[in-house]
């Protein structure tokens, strides 16, 4: 009862109080212990399955299958051992490398497709540069299961299926806008005087582009590498109809667990963090720029 | 529809302005074509690799092909898109994926941007905490929905019910709840799991969108006595209006298109299926070439009304920024 009676000194304190250290709320400097809290609760909850996993991975079959949890079970590499020898009948590393190929040689198609595109549409813009723009930016929302059925057609009649080169092209093509957008953002934070400047002292286009775009340009094209590789790493259903035994990726190797039965939990929470484990070192290396990229550069 | 669009051109005005000299004329257009070829390559892939697939898609769509029933190919007219409309399944799915979209794209904007306001703020530990929240984004749709539907949804060792059995024992009970997720509440457990993975996405979006705020206006406001809901809901709000709107928009044209969780954590089954499940399941298991077509094109369709307020979301954006 007495808790809902004010005391009278506080009343009076609290505007003092915040008139003294409330100057601006917003003031950076200012630590907000609330906020806090509640930040620190809500991460937590949102990495409990990621930690999870990752726990899981280390326990053994036995442990991983109790209820209630056994979370402090001994730690063991027993299921990474297992899975690289595959010991499973299922051999992780083929759609580890068909997806590191994939990813990779997707991503340099890309950047060798986008940075030429970009520079045409920012340092020496064409006229209707923003209509190109635009026309690039629709394709990406066009949903892929509408084209799914012509691709695995074509594919099956000019022998391309279960050929890992097909799927670099779609992968490409699937990126290439984002990577578009992306670079011309980039690129368009060359300074006009820098480049006016070169012309002026008689640099050639390689030069300048070496030793005026290339420096400022640098941070975003491997912002732009690392967006592409991570959505090539996790693309499924194209790799799922396109592929099978010899091009297979890593998440089609995945949905081999889809419905598996029995003591399976640490091997399914093993491979979930080796697949996993490229795309969270690329997505927190480009961590600054992931925004830029998610929202097809139109957020900075 | 980019063309429609009109747009601003930062065009830069020729020094050589069209002359009735044909010389200098042929100069011009060199110059120009000088400039568009960079351009090129990366076009003529686009248009080829992504714009055919669509034309072959809206001419099979109006074909009766049925790889099994080879002998009973022909043109169909509108039969498929009937079929869309008519059947039952497909009918579902085009609401399943409504429901889908709507629930998830809406949760996790309202949890983003509740944990974009909290850290905006500055606290101990506010790095780790910003990529703790980002790891859900970071883990490969696949092993996501893996981890769901077997590490924390099992109904027998899932974290989910083995944390409820522990709880449940601390008060000396021994007949704790257990419930089955993934057959009582299939629907449920996918938006559960999607909301989990997209949260991290319309936090990032609308942190950027805060931290572009012009402070010096809010100061204002506050020394002018403003209550901190009112700065929210006069200040804050319509200047992350836009960042709301990019992140609901992109958010659903890609959960729309979400084939992963669904495949994954209930293969489609009990009401789950969404449009691009039942696609791929109508062309690769049913072998319906014309009505997976048919059904494709309807989500073009849709997906086309969201994408041009998307472009204009995005263009506004684009402007401000340019303008910078």
């Amino acid at each position: 009862m007495t808790t809902l009676t004010p005391a009278p000194h506080k009343q009076k304190a609290g505007p003092r109080f915040l008139g003294r250290t409330g100057k601006s709320r917003l003031d950076p400097t200012r630590n907000s212990t609330a906020a806090g809290l509640a930040a620190w609760a809500a991460a937590l909850i949102f990495a409990i399955p990621v930690f999870w996993m990752v726990l899981t991975s280390f326990h053994s079959e036995n442990d991983a299958a109790t209820n209630p949890p056994s979370i402090a079970a001994n730690l063991t590499l027993d299921s990474y051992r297992n899975l690289f020898s595959g010991a499973s009948g299922l051999d992780p590393w083929p759609p580890l490398i068909n997806s590191a190929t994939a990813s990779i040689l997707s991503t340099i198609l890309v950047l060798a497709l986008a940075i030429p595109a970009a520079y045409a549409l920012s340092i020496k813009p064409i006229e209707k540069w923003t209509d190109v723009m635009f026309f690039f930016l629709s394709t990406k929302m066009l949903p892929i299961v509408a084209a799914l059925l012509p691709l695995f057609l074509f594919a099956r009649n000019a022998g391309t299926l279960d050929n890992i080169w097909f799927l670099i092209l779609l992968y490409t093509s699937m990126n290439l806008p984002i990577a578009v957008w992306m670079m011309r953002s980039f690129l368009a934070e060359v300074p006009a005087e820098m480049l006016e400047a070169a012309q002026i002292d008689g640099a050639g286009l390689i030069l300048t582009l070496r030793k005026v775009v290339a420096p400022v340009a640098m941070p975003g094209i491997a912002a732009t590498a690392l967006i592409c590789f991570i959505f090539s790493w996790n693309e499924l259903l194209l790799a799922r109809v396109l592929t099978g035994v010899v091009a297979g990726t890593a998440p089609v190797f995945l949905t081999s667990f889809v419905s598996s039965q029995g003591l399976f939990l640490a091997k399914v929470c093993t491979a979930a963090v080796v697949i996993s484990l490229p795309v969270l070192i690329a997505g927190f290396a480009a961590q600054d720029k992931l925004v830029q990229g998610l929202s097809l550069g139109a957020v900075k | 529809m980019s063309s429609a669009t009109a747009t601003p051109q930062r065009q830069r005005p020729s020094r050589h302005p069209s002359t009735s000299d044909p010389q200098a004329n042929a100069r011009a257009r060199a110059t120009r074509w000088a400039r568009r070829a960079p351009l090129l390559p990366a076009l003529i892939f686009l248009i080829v690799v992504t714009q055919l697939p669509f034309v072959a898609t809206l001419v099979i769509s109006f074909m009766n092909w049925n790889s099994l029933r080879p002998n009973d190919t022909g043109f169909a007219g509108f039969d498929n898109y009937i079929s869309v409309l008519t059947d039952t399944d497909l009918r579902a799915s085009i609401i399943t994926t409504i429901v889908l979209t709507v629930t998830v794209v809406l949760v996790s904007l309202l949890l983003g941007l509740g944990l974009a306001l909290l850290l905006d703020k500055k606290f101990i530990g506010r790095g780790i905490v910003r990529t703790m929240l980002i790891a859900p984004f970071l883990i490969v749709p696949v092993a996501a929905a893996l981890i769901w539907k077997h590490a924390l949804l099992n109904p027998s060792y899932g974290l989910v019910n083995g944390t409820l059995t522990w709880v449940w024992s601390l008060f000396g009970s021994d007949n704790p709840p257990q419930p089955e997720l993934l057959s009582q509440a299939p629907l449920f457990a996918v938006e559960a799991s999607l909301i989990w993975q997209w949260t991290p996405f319309m936090m990032l979006i609308l942190l950027a969108g805060l931290q572009s705020r012009p402070l010096d206006v809010i100061e204002a406001a506050q020394i002018d006595g403003a209550s901190r809901w009112q700065i929210f809901r006069y200040l804050t709000l319509p200047h992350l209006r836009q960042y709301l709107e990019l992140g609901g928009l992109l958010g659903t044209i890609y959960i729309v298109q979400n084939f992963d969780a669904v495949f994954t954590l209930t293969s489609g089954g009990l009401g789950t299926a969404n449009l691009p499940f039942s696609i791929y399941q109508t062309f690769y298991t049913a072998n319906d070439y014309g009505l997976a077509s048919a059904t494709g094109v309807v989500v073009v369709i849709g997906t086309i009304i969201i994408a041009t307020f998307a472009l204009r979301t995005v263009f506004t954006l684009f402007q401000k920024e340019e303008a910078r």
